[in-house]
């Protein structure tokens, strides 16, 4: 299990003859990716790396089946891309496209949530789900199928997040990139809430960066809702005020926003932050072993009522069949 | 993007809003041929992106156009928080009755335009906030509506409890709104909104913050940039598509995406030095990028070492290599330089770095504790 994208994932490329969005499309075939489609106006009847191309998204959907859309269009028409994707009944629209202006953004959330459709982004790497299926940008190699899922409002800082969990052997369920715009489709709320839900992932990474207060409603929610650990790592303890560190919602403003606040919000409500970002792979492993130590306890008390035998061979029994 | 007050007063002035006579000047002649033109009382402005400006000796009342030229020769040349004084505003000084706050800026949490307003005007609003919370009212508006008659003039009703004075901050409250959506506004605020002994109301000071994202379709905005009151360097690196933010330390830093070059300068904290800058190469990193960063990086002096962190993604650690390499031939750095790179053709970016002996590391720490070892 995973969350947002899986293998019933169909995906249309907005933009899929593009610079960026025929390479992605390409990368995201090579990785298994379900890519049903590709859209660029005037093109339509094309084909791309076998993909079929067509003029709108309405006609992926009805003829291709897309119900997910990756966009790769430039800041002017990209708004357009998203009002287009939802309107043509896509459910997940992940939009990649960095410079979109935030007023814009206003009203294409309040827009896609009132169709009741989800957007990624934008700005954003976008979501993979390992060895399910890629619907972004980041690097495929470094990602290694597990149970630990990742949301993180940075880019190539999650790559690092991922290689370093990787590396210490621990997989991913799920890696959401919510994009470091102020306005956008999916914050970390609706990723935790997703992930709690989601019977693939036991434990959460949560990336947060400088700017707005999300990690700190973050905070207040997992306390509230979120049942599994959660660990994580907070950009930007360096930060001036008042600057923008590249991210259009980086920037520390009034006092607000900073690193620091963050860290303690989130400390308050017990969620260690690491210092460094490998940390963040030794925070993770010390809440897996405390969670299999707390498994192992509870399968004990269990064992005591039920025979251990015929418990193990059932276990077995379920265990193949979903392979 | 910041622009100035008088720029601001001037978009005022375009969407009906009432702002004082006055214009711009660079000289105290000019100073004392706008207040003779006014031909009464002014008040002088210091023109810079930074707050305070009254209370760090910014801005001055004249009596006459005499007064104007001699007090504006002070103002000239002032350090205001490290922005120099450049440009003066020249303005009608109004009488005032009344003083109140208007601002609107974008609520992140609530994904809506938010409007504040405030009988308490002409102070740091962030300080009525802390202390009397009570005098601030806000309300937040329906992105796909727009601000409503009605919503305005509850606003307006709050400032005032003469109907007739309502109105008139409701009117000004909507035409805010417009302006603030018109040029793609991060803020939008006026401190004070003053009302004059006979009842007209008119903005004394102006502030507009420009969302960078929307300037590609605000021409008119984007013409009212003022390199002079940016920094240099971050123009310089603007211009070359990179995103650079000076800092005071000795670790040069170059990274590829601003949450990890965020999370390099922690670490380089982290292990007891400063960072002595923020760089994000971006996406896609032709060699001429680095070469560009890597210009932008050496022209301060305080730094001793500069880092390149890469993650290769859509950034590819060959095209990194090839830069550092050419950078290096071309600038011939005075200081050492240490590079990680992990990613898309990280073995192929190492060979390409052993042309100039550099040794790639694959951690991001160790390139960081080196980098320091090599400043000390």
């Amino acid at each position: 299990m995973a969350i947002f994208v899986s293998k019933k994932t169909k995906v249309v490329v907005q933009g899929i003859t593009g610079r960026d969005g025929s390479f992605h499309a390409k990368q995201m075939l090579d990785y298994g990716t379900n890519v049903v489609a590709g859209v660029t106006p005037g093109k339509g009847g094309e084909k791309f790396e076998g993909v079929p191309v067509f003029n709108t998204v309405d006609e992926a959907v009805k003829e291709a089946k897309a119900n997910t859309s990756i966009i790769f269009v430039p800041p002017k028409f990209s708004v357009d891309a998203i009002y287009e994707a939802v309107d043509a009944g896509i459910e997940l629209v992940v939009c990649i496209t960095e410079g979109v202006p935030a007023i814009d953004m206003l009203k294409v959330y309040a827009y896609v949530k009132q169709k009741g459709a989800r957007l990624i982004g934008p700005n954003c790497p976008g979501v993979i789900s390992p060895g399910l299926s890629k619907v972004g940008i980041m690097p495929a190699p470094i990602h290694k199928k597990g149970k630990v899922g990742v949301v993180s409002r940075s880019g190539t800082l999650t790559y690092e997040v991922v290689y370093a969990l990787t590396n210490k052997g621990i997989g991913q369920s799920s890696v959401v990139g919510i994009g470091g715009d102020p306005i956008i489709g999916t914050n970390f709320i609706d990723c935790l809430e997703a992930f709690n839900e989601d019977s693939g992932t036991d434990a959460i990474v949560m990336i947060g960066e400088i700017g707005g207060t999300d990690e700190e409603e973050a905070a207040k929610y997992i306390k509230k809702y979120v049942k599994k650990p959660v660990v994580s790592f907070i950009a930007g303890r360096t930060a001036p005020p008042g600057k923008r560190m590249g991210h259009a919602g980086a920037i520390i403003s009034g006092g607000t926003g900073t690193a620091a606040d963050k860290i303690k919000a989130l400390n308050k409500v017990g969620i260690p932050v690491a210092d460094l970002p490998s940390g963040i792979a030794d925070l993770m492993e010390e809440a897996l072993a405390k969670l299999k130590k707390k498994a192992a306890k509870k399968k004990a008390k269990k064992s005591t009522t039920k025979k251990k035998a015929a418990k193990k061979t059932t276990k077995k029994k379920t265990a193949k069949k979903k392979r | 993007m910041k622009i100035h007050e008088y720029q601001a007063k001037e978009l005022f002035k375009k969407f009906g809003m009432l702002v004082p006579e006055g214009d711009v000047a660079t000289t105290p002649e000019q100073v004392g041929q706008i207040a003779d033109k006014i031909g009464k009382p002014v008040m002088v402005k210091s023109q810079v992106h930074v707050g305070g400006r009254g209370k760090a000796g910014g801005i001055k009342y004249a009596e006459n156009a005499h007064a104007a030229w001699e007090i504006s020769k002070q103002i000239f040349g002032m350090d205001i928080k490290g922005c120099t004084v450049r440009k003066v505003l020249v303005t009608e000084a109004v009488d005032i009755a009344s003083e109140s706050y208007i601002g609107i800026i974008i609520d992140r949490a609530a994904k809506k335009p938010v409007i504040m307003v405030s009988p308490a005007g002409g102070v740091d609003i962030e300080e009525v906030a802390a202390k009397t919370p009570e005098k601030i009212f806000k309300m937040h508006v329906d992105p796909m509506l727009g601000l409503q008659n009605y919503q305005a003039l509850t606003l307006g009703s709050f400032l005032f409890k003469d109907m007739k004075m309502a109105r008139l901050a409701a009117d000004f409250i909507k035409k805010l709104y417009i302006t603030f959506m018109h040029v793609d506004g991060s803020l939008a605020e006026v401190n004070p909104l003053i009302t004059t002994p006979d009842g007209q109301m008119w903005a004394i000071d102006a502030k507009i913050n420009i969302d960078d994202n929307g300037l590609f379709r605000r021409p008119e905005i984007e013409a009212m940039r003022d390199p002079e009151e940016e920094d240099k360097y971050e123009t310089q690196a603007k211009n070359a598509g990179l995103s650079f933010v000076k800092l005071d330390g000795s670790i040069g830093c170059i990274v590829n995406g601003a949450g990890l070059a965020m999370a390099t300068m922690d670490t380089v904290k982290h292990f007891g030095a400063e960072p002595a800058n923020f760089l994000d190469i971006g996406g896609s990193s032709n060699p001429e990028k680095v070469v560009n960063a890597m210009n932008i990086i050496l022209a301060d002096p305080n730094v001793k070492a500069i880092l390149f962190n890469i993650f290769g993604g859509i950034t590819r650690c060959d095209d990194v290599a090839n830069g550092i390499v050419t950078a290096v031939k071309q600038l011939n750095p005075p200081v050492p330089i240490v590079v990680r790179l992990t990613g898309t053709n990280e073995e192929a970016g190492r060979e390409i770095l052993q042309e100039v002996d550099i040794t790639a590391t694959s951690s991001m720490e160790e390139v960081v504790k080196r980098a320091i070892e090599l400043a000390a």
